[in-house]
């Protein structure tokens, strides 16, 4: 059966990580390459990357690290941040993403979405959604849960995934950052709204947390930062929590199970 | 070149990145050529037929010249292996669209009709992210491959799977026969359990046994 999925993710600013892994014996701990190799050996199932790079000047630094994290990473790689047009959707796939986050620029223009979806396919598309609660519903926030778009987050979500979306990455931004968990309410209610998998985002300070994102808000996948960064949890810690709580998920590298035939 | 590399050709059908293949391929020793050329295809020691899209896309790439190469080439004895759409377009129609694909094995491409996890919950569609490959000779069983796909093949003949996953139910993930090769998964994204897959397409002699 399929199993819900780990995914780290890290900021990275004019191509280096900017909140990263605290590992003893990284040779280069602001290089995201090497942070991503580190993850996706530690068993990540996926990678993200989300840059913040802020000067234009900057922006091309995404694509040389994007270029060589594909080179030695063989796990799923996603890209987001400042990705406005198919052109830049196009560029970010070629320098070696798998997929592409888009976030405000599908509230702008959200035939983007549909554009983008499809000339490189639903697989390759992902949605990032940065909700808000807002009397009793939930609404898209931009620039960091700064700016009300006044658009409800379920009727967005569902007509992101019917306009060609393969993903949302739905984050709280009451949660973000906060270490109390997901906004488990938000989670499920989108889960169940849309086909296409959720992967939650905000909040994420213990183990616990991830498993609450599964059972209790139906997400497909977790993403988180700090719990991984910090050191405090392994990714093989979590997924040895999880699956002793009954989720399934793809041991970590230190299990069996990795497809190498007995006689290599 | 190494000694005994084997040539290997990815077959640029015009259907997505094919760098990440090329990527896999490298990282396992192997020498990528991508290449639209029926006449490289048809030097080649190896092929790889990836893809991903829609069928209707791979369906008219393979109405070529360069489809008839692939054939050739299978039919010469060259190991083959296709990933995702490209071990879809071995097959003879797809729900998603029309054209014809190669139809060297027997059977259609189908969509997952509502699938339900143990619980009776609905799933999502496209089956997204890892999961176990079981009874395959591709690979050890029970080995986690990563899936992003909503078309499933479903063989005529059972003795064309060669592995199955389960979503609701059991399909199938892989296939073989003879020479041909086909997973429903990615190894090149599929981290060691995908490089070993690879490993052994390149550098055995059959692969898969």
């Amino acid at each position: 059966m399929l199993a819900k999925r780990i995914i780290p993710c890290l900021d990275v600013k004019d191509g280096r990580v900017v909140k990263g892994i605290q590992f003893v014996g990284l040779r280069d701990a602001g290089d995201p390459v090497e942070q991503a190799r580190r993850y996706s050996d530690g068993g990540a199932d996926e990678i993200t990357f989300l840059d913040i790079t802020a000067s234009s000047d900057g922006r091309r630094s995404i694509f040389d690290v994007v270029e060589r994290t594909a080179r030695e990473v063989a796990v799923p790689l996603t890209v987001g941040g400042g990705v406005r047009t198919v052109a830049d959707v196009r560029d970010m796939l070629s320098a070696g993403a798998d997929k592409v986050a888009i976030n405000s620029a599908a509230i702008a223009n959200p035939e983007l979405i549909a554009e983008a979806s499809a000339a490189y396919g639903a697989q390759a598309i992902v949605v990032a959604v940065d909700a808000k609660k807002v009397g009793a519903h939930y609404e898209v926030f931009t620039h960091g849960g700064r700016r009300a778009t006044g658009l409800h987050v379920i009727p967005w979500t569902q007509k992101m995934a019917s306009l060609g979306a393969g993903e949302l990455l739905l984050t709280s931004m009451d949660r973000d950052g906060t270490r109390d968990g997901f906004e488990l309410a938000l989670t499920r209610a989108v889960s169940d709204a849309v086909e296409v998998p959720v992967i939650a985002s905000g909040g994420v300070g213990s183990p616990a947390h991830i498993l609450a994102g599964f059972r209790e808000g139906r997400a497909s996948a977790a993403l988180a930062a700090s719990i991984f960064h910090d050191g405090d949890h392994s990714i093989a810690d979590v997924k040895d929590f999880l699956s002793r709580h009954g989720v399934r998920v793809r041991p970590a590298e230190r299990s069996s199970g990795q497809g190498v035939p007995p006689d290599e | 070149m190494t000694k005994g590399a084997p040539r290997v050709t990815i077959v640029d059908l015009g259907l997505g990145n094919l760098t990440s293949v090329a990527r896999a391929v490298t990282r396992a020793d192997g020498e990528p050529l991508i290449s639209s050329d029926p006449e490289v295809v048809l030097r080649s020691d190896r092929v790889i037929v990836p893809g991903q899209g829609a069928f209707h896309a791979i369906a008219s790439a393979v109405s070529t010249p360069l489809g008839d190469a692939i054939k050739e080439s299978i039919g010469s004895g060259a190991p083959f292996l296709g990933i995702c759409l490209g071990m879809q377009a071995l097959f003879r129609r797809s729900e998603e669209s029309e054209g014809d694909g190669l139809g060297l094995f027997a059977g259609d491409v189908k969509r997952f009709d509502t699938p339900r996890g143990e619980g009776g919950e609905p799933l999502k569609v496209p089956h997204m992210g890892w999961n176990q490959v079981r009874g395959s000779s591709l690979t050890e069983d029970g080995a986690w491959y990563y899936f992003v796909h909503s078309y499933v093949c479903v063989p005529e003949d059972p003795r064309d799977v060669a592995g199955t996953a389960d979503y609701g139910g059991a399909f199938c993930a892989a296939v073989a026969r003879d020479n041909v090769y086909a997973c429903q998964f990615h190894p090149e994204k599929s981290h060691r359990a995908g490089e070993a897959l690879i490993r052994r397409f390149l550098f055995r002699d059959p692969p898969f046994t």
